[in-house]
């Protein structure tokens, strides 16, 4: 087992905290000078950097959310002098202004460490080759990865997205090792080398490091059968800096989050509350505490998972995250328990019987909050046995019930009356609100 | 006799089964009998129609949930205890119902024709042959 920084990915407990709350304490100091967006946010929190001692006290700290980032497009963010900036990328905002986020030469340092501390839990080393397939450009996986793959001493191709026949040529001809790209163009790839009549005896991939995109242990076992390879999730967002914030080690249980560097919470989305690391679900929240371009302290970043702060089998004690269940926006409260559509959706998926569309309708009857499903029954799964139809239904009740602790009503609709290719926002119809 | 049966899924909402029948009319298809079934939210409208193909191909392109199966016809004489007398052979024999229903054919009042939908159709319908219907 190797490691990229032994020391700083195997801390103790009392001394990552220890080494946190210096951090911490050096951020906001940093920020509260450098910041005027900070210096008001803290002021108006009635907070000073000498209020901030040990790690603990970040909660005491306000909250930075998208809007905020918005607000202060294009620059009012940035703590570092633009002098000392050398690169900026951009995410596409869905309402029009995109979100900025810039870098100091130190910022991109540390962010290729970060990342280089990935490929290695990996099984990575310098002997690998890997082609990386995120998109070069404002999008902040591509050359997020390149410059950690160069830092670890490996060899980068940089494909950038399309020109799949090409990207394959290269791994057959290149003999690579190793991929960077989201799990659904690793399956594309896989499908398409399958066409080509490709059989994976023939190339030597042995790790794949896939991210920017939710995926499920399915997708995993499909990648890793039609590729010949580990597939591990590495996880990041460009506003706390991109690909590489957190990533799973050899035992593919939960990812690392480099904690030295982004320190990140769990807080419960409705009250703000932080919640404990012991696998309690709530959104997770990000505070980076080395950057110096754009340092940003709590960020909310929707996503709704857990952390776990046991050490992991790897030797690494650096906190794990697990798998994003949700986003904390649309999380639905029905009869005090947090439910999300995306765990619907799941459990709809899993089921062969019903089409991939649904539609949930919460309402509050008699003072109790209720949740009706709709689904549309597959074609071949009609019958014209009242008792098999009900059994469908009984069917989706029970396993939805196992998974969301609520039992919903389901309602089995006619064929094409639920809308294909909405947004999950338009899932949800919760009738609670007009009250 | 092992005949076809034509049954679409209906979602409880007023005039879909009035929607149904304009579409059999409208290709010129025969309803020659039909059963609903239903609960609160849904039902399954059944139906002994004169042109199996056209009428899957026109309510499918009409957007509805269809599906075909085996079902057995069989005419009995329309008489006390002759319906009784059918069920006695099945019950003997352990073939279970799941749905029946009855319907008339032409004018003429000395026979009844019904539908049976048995759990397995084939092995039903070798007990009636055997028995004589
Ligand atoms: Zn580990």
């Amino acid at each position: 087992m190797t490691f990229w920084n032994q020391t700083k990915e195997c801390m103790s407990r009392d001394e990552m905290t220890f080494l946190q709350g210096k951090r911490l304490h050096k951020l906001v100091e940093y920020v509260y000078h450098n910041s005027g967006f900070y210096r008001n946010k803290l002021q108006a929190a009635g907070v000073l950097p000498d209020d901030i001692r040990e790690i603990g006290d970040i909660v005491k700290l306000p909250f930075t959310t998208k809007q905020d980032l918005r607000d202060n497009y294009p620059f009012g963010m940035f703590s570092a002098p633009m002098s000392e900036m050398v690169r900026i990328h951009a995410s596409s905002g869905t309402t029009g202004k995109p979100t900025i986020v810039g870098y100091t030469r130190r910022d991109i340092e540390m962010w290729s460490e970060m990342i280089a501390r990935c490929l290695t839990a990996m099984g990575a080393d310098r002997n690998d080759i890997f082609t990386v397939a995120y998109g070069y450009g404002l999008f902040t996986g591509g050359l997020g990865m390149h410059y950690g793959v160069e830092n670890l001493g490996a060899t980068v191709i940089p494909m950038s997205t399309g020109n799949t026949e090409k990207h394959i040529r290269l791994i057959h001809d290149c003999q690579t090792t190793g991929i960077a790209c989201t799990p659904s163009y690793a399956l594309y790839l896989a499908e398409t080398m399958k066409k080509e009549g490709i059989d994976r005896s023939e190339i030597h991939l042995r790790i794949g490091a896939f991210g920017g995109e939710p995926w499920t242990e399915n997708m995993r076992k499909e990648i890793e059968r039609n590729l010949g390879l580990d597939a591990y999730n590495i996880y990041g967002l460009s506003e706390i800096m991109g690909p590489g914030v957190s990533c799973e080690c050899e035992a593919k249980d939960g990812s690392h989050i480099w904690e030295d560097h982004i320190y990140p919470e769990i807080i419960d989305p409705e009250t703000t509350k932080r919640l404990p690391n012991d696998g309690t679900r709530g959104e997770l929240v990000f505070t980076t505490l080395t950057k110096e371009g754009m340092p940003l302290i709590r960020y909310r970043t929707h996503d709704i998972c857990s952390l776990i702060d046991k050490p992991c089998s790897c030797g690494r004690t650096a906190v794990r995250m697990t798998r994003i269940l949700g986003r904390s926006d649309d999380m639905l409260i029905i009869r005090g328990i947090n439910v999300f559509p995306s765990q619907v959706e799941s459990v709809i998926l899993s089921l062969k019987e019903f089409e991939p569309q649904y539609r949930l309708v919460i309402d509050r009857v008699a003072n109790l909050d209720t949740m009706e499903v709709q689904v549309e029954v597959r074609p071949e799964y009609y019958s014209d046995e009242m008792g098999r139809m009900l059994a469908i239904q009984k069917k989706l009740e029970e396993k939805l019930k196992s998974v969301i602790s609520i039992k919903a009503k389901i309602r089995l609709m006619e064929p094409g009356s639920l809308e294909r290719s909405v947004g999950k926002s338009n899932r949800v119809q919760d009738n609670r609100k007009l009250q | 006799m092992i005949i076809k049966q034509v049954s679409v899924f209906l979602e409880n909402r007023s005039g879909r089964i009035n929607e149904v029948t304009k579409i059999l009319g409208a290709n010129g298809i025969n309803m020659i009998a039909f059963s609903m079934a239903e609960n609160p939210d849904f039902g399954i409208l059944r139906m002994i129609v004169s042109d199996n193909d056209k009428a899957v191909e026109a309510l499918r392109a009409g957007k509805f949930a269809v599906s075909v199966n085996d079902v057995i016809s069989l005419s009995i004489p329309n008489m006390p205890g002759a319906l009784s007398k059918v069920m006695e052979i099945l019950a003997a024999k352990g073939i279970f119902i799941e749905y029946m229903y009855a319907f008339a054919k032409g004018d003429t009042g000395n026979s009844a024709e019904i539908v049976i939908r048995p759990t397995y159709v084939d092995r039903c319908q070798v007990v009636l042959t055997e028995n004589g219907f």
